[in-house]
């Protein structure tokens, strides 16, 4: 939790952190745990350059992902920047359709035309992976507005990252989201850098959800490694979105364990700093947490651990074995609304 | 049938189509209280209310992209931007995302909505507000570019567009909202993505779109007097264009030229005199000519602002030059 600032009209809530049930502590454990093997996957599969492009992972962000993703409703809508493999396992997307986007087969969530960063499920209401930094926030914004206009009780999750805050659309879309109070929460997942860039560096005022204040927006930090503080953070404001129609800033801590992409050493970072990023890894603190609790002995934890690393190693499989989409669909997808001389010319193909 | 202004063919077709579907909404910068800064808006706040008639915070991006977001989920926004200079701030929003969500996301989600906008020269308004940018929306594959030049094309046209499941830009000149033309009592959509021969002729093709056909028009009528038979091609689709009727036309008059009111290099008729060159270059009995805006950034000065634009005068030399250098007169 960050400082409350009395002087602000944003107010950080402080949410409550609940005592979840032994089950759910678990449930959230494999989810993370999920994500974690599945980025590790695609980690490899990329330097065996069976992915493609970039690859952004959402390694040391489980927790967050996890929490986020707890708090929606199946109803609820999701946009997200290009780093959300860990999303779209969170809105309940089989592994073995988002590892075959990444491989860039007919059978991925985006058929194999969006790619790590663009994935999109109609039916999990994921609404798109975005590559642009900042162009996800307002088109959730006029996500927000339609369920306005339609008098929904849906609520939108827009995710960025930190560097995303200094984008101008992200000034535009809350200061709309206020002025016109839709039911959308505004996350920014604070994993301290964009690309190679501190947020010391980059923000003029670097507890980010302080900026809810210019727009008259409440805002909240939280410990993005502890999974039900995000979960209870995040469904205090998607709740109150739902019953208040207004909008939320949240901002969760969430160092990301390796570099900005798969290419990325991350050589901006010093020794102890990553030492003591792995000392404040959240699956291993969920672990420890749960064995000490006693709700997951070492037994129970090799058996989920077996059956996530099965999962995985199908869903890379799946992916392996689909097929690539075919050529002749390649101008299946430039308009909904078929039009005459939409071109169907292939690069050498004469005009005439 | 009545004979009714640009601006009035516009207004009563934006009504219509929102009596006739409830996802139909109109936003952008003053359009609601003041009305439109050229009031195609006019009344329609009165009428439908702020929620169907949203004036939004001067931030072309935001809004752009939150109508975006908005038809992703189904509804049919209509976003007037106050003038194509403007886009220009939102075209990572147009470019980015609403020409890319269709097809980047295989096909799972269309962006139903049109971005209304006028331009063009003439008004002294100075270099930022002067231009037609149509040129780089009309290179996006994804969008749809649609530039009607007469009450009833924009009529039609815009029913069409508002109907259509893709992003459609919408050109209006700032010229052509006083002028007159006939309106049928009923006008069905248009097919997006036709030219129309507007005016047959034999001798030459003039190929135009928005203001530039008016001007085409005239030139072809002032011709006919000299015993010139031109053939007028509106565009009216800039994306898709419909490439087959311009060189259909050029095979029969064996030589064109072209009328665009933007700058000559990299331009719209760049694409046509191509168009041509690959479609009917063996029929052709001159080189292809390209009337355009002088290439400055265009000058607030009277004189100099009317130098630079295309004008009736600067077709007619060109038309005549042309025939001469087919040696058919
Ligand atoms: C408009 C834009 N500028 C630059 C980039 C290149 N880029 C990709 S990711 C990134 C860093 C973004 O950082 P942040 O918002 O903190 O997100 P994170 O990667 O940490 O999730 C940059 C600069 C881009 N994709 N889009």
């Amino acid at each position: 939790m960050g400082d409350t600032d009395t002087r602000s009209p944003a107010r950080p809530r402080r949410p409550r952190k609940s005592k979840p049930q032994p089950e759910t502590l678990v449930a959230y454990y494999r989810q993370m745990l999920l994500i974690r093997r599945f980025e590790e996957r695609a980690a490899r599969a990329y330097t065996e350059a069976k992915i493609g492009g970039y690859c952004h992972l959402n390694l040391g962000e489980e927790a967050t992902v996890t929490g986020l993703m707890a708090a929606l409703e199946p109803r609820d809508y999701l946009f997200t920047n290009y780093r959300e493999h860990g999303y779209a396992l969170g809105r309940g997307i089989d592994a073995r359709r988002v590892m075959a986007e990444l491989y860039g087969r007919s059978t991925g969530v985006s058929k194999g035309w969006g790619g790590s960063m663009h994935l999109f499920d109609t039916e999990s209401r994921l609404l798109g992976g975005y590559g642009i930094v900042g162009g996800q926030l307002p088109l959730a914004t006029g996500a927000a507005l339609a369920i306005d206009y339609r008098g929904g009780d849906e609520v939108v999750m827009c995710q960025m990252g930190d560097g995303t805050t200094n984008i101008g659309a992200f000034h535009e879309s809350l200061n709309m989201a206020a002025l016109w109070e839709l039911p959308i929460v505004y996350v920014v997942v604070n994993n301290g850098l964009g690309m190679g860039t501190t947020v010391a560096h980059a923000s003029a005022e670097p507890e980010l959800y302080k900026r809810a204040a210019a727009y008259r927006m409440e805002g909240a930090h939280v410990d993005g490694s502890d999974v039900i503080a995000v979960r209870d953070a995040a469904h205090a404001a998607v709740e109150r979105a739902r019953a208040e129609s207004k909008p939320f800033l949240l901002e969760t801590t969430s160092p990301r364990l390796r570099g900005h992409s798969v290419v990325d050493p991350a050589r901006y970072r010093t020794a102890e700093e990553k030492d003591a990023l792995k000392a404040a890894d959240p699956l291993a603190r969920l672990a420890l947490e749960l064995e000490e609790s006693g709700f997951l002995d070492a037994e129970a934890r090799d058996k989920l651990e077996a059956e996530v690393r099965a999962e995985v190693d199908d869903a890379a499989a799946f992916a392996d074995e689909s097929p690539h989409p075919d050529v002749s669909t390649l101008f299946d997808y430039t308009y909904a609304t078929p039009v005459p001389g939409a071109s169907r010319r292939l690069p050498a193909d004469p005009v005439f | 049938m009545a004979t009714v202004t640009y601006r009035q063919a516009l207004r009563d077709t934006l009504r219509a189509e929102m009596l006739r579907d409830e996802d139909v909404f109109v936003m952008g910068e003053e359009i609601g209280v003041f009305e439109g800064s050229y009031k195609i808006t006019e009344g329609l706040l009165k009428e439908f209310g702020p929620r169907r008639v949203r004036d939004t915070p001067i931030a072309e991006e935001g809004f752009v992209g939150a109508a975006i977001g908005a038809a992703m989920l189904g509804l049919r926004p209509v976003v007037e931007i106050m003038t194509i200079n403007f886009s220009l701030l939102a075209l990572d929003q147009i470019v980015n995302h609403a020409a890319k969500i269709y097809g980047m996301f295989g096909g799972q989600c269309s962006v139903p909505m049109v971005i209304r906008t006028p331009g063009g020269g003439g008004q002294q308004l100075g270099a930022t507000h002067s231009q037609n940018v149509e040129l780089f929306y009309s290179f996006i594959p994804g969008l749809k570019v649609l530039a009607p030049s007469t009450p009833a094309e924009a009529s039609a046209m815009l029913k069409a567009a508002i109907r259509d499941d893709d992003p459609v830009l919408f050109l209006e000149n700032l010229a052509l909202y006083n002028t007159r033309g006939e309106l049928p009592d009923e006008v069905a959509p248009a097919e997006i993505g036709r030219a129309a021969v507007t005016r047959t002729g034999t001798d030459i093709t003039i190929v135009a779109y928005s203001r530039m056909a008016h001007v085409a028009a005239e030139v072809a009528e002032r011709l006919a007097g000299e015993g010139v038979s031109a053939e007028v091609v509106d565009l009216r689709s800039l994306r898709p264009l419909d490439r087959e009727t311009v060189v259909e036309s050029v095979r029969r008059t064996g030589c064109a030229v072209i009328a665009e009111d933007d700058w000559l290099t990299y331009g719209i008729g760049a694409e046509i005199a191509a168009t041509i060159q690959e479609g009917a270059f063996d029929w052709l009995d001159a080189p292809v000519r390209r009337v355009a805006m002088a290439e400055v950034p265009l000058p607030y000065s009277k004189p100099l602002e009317l130098a630079a634009l295309p004008s009736a005068d600067s077709l007619v030399t060109a038309v005549r030059d042309t025939l001469r250098a087919t040696g058919r007169r």
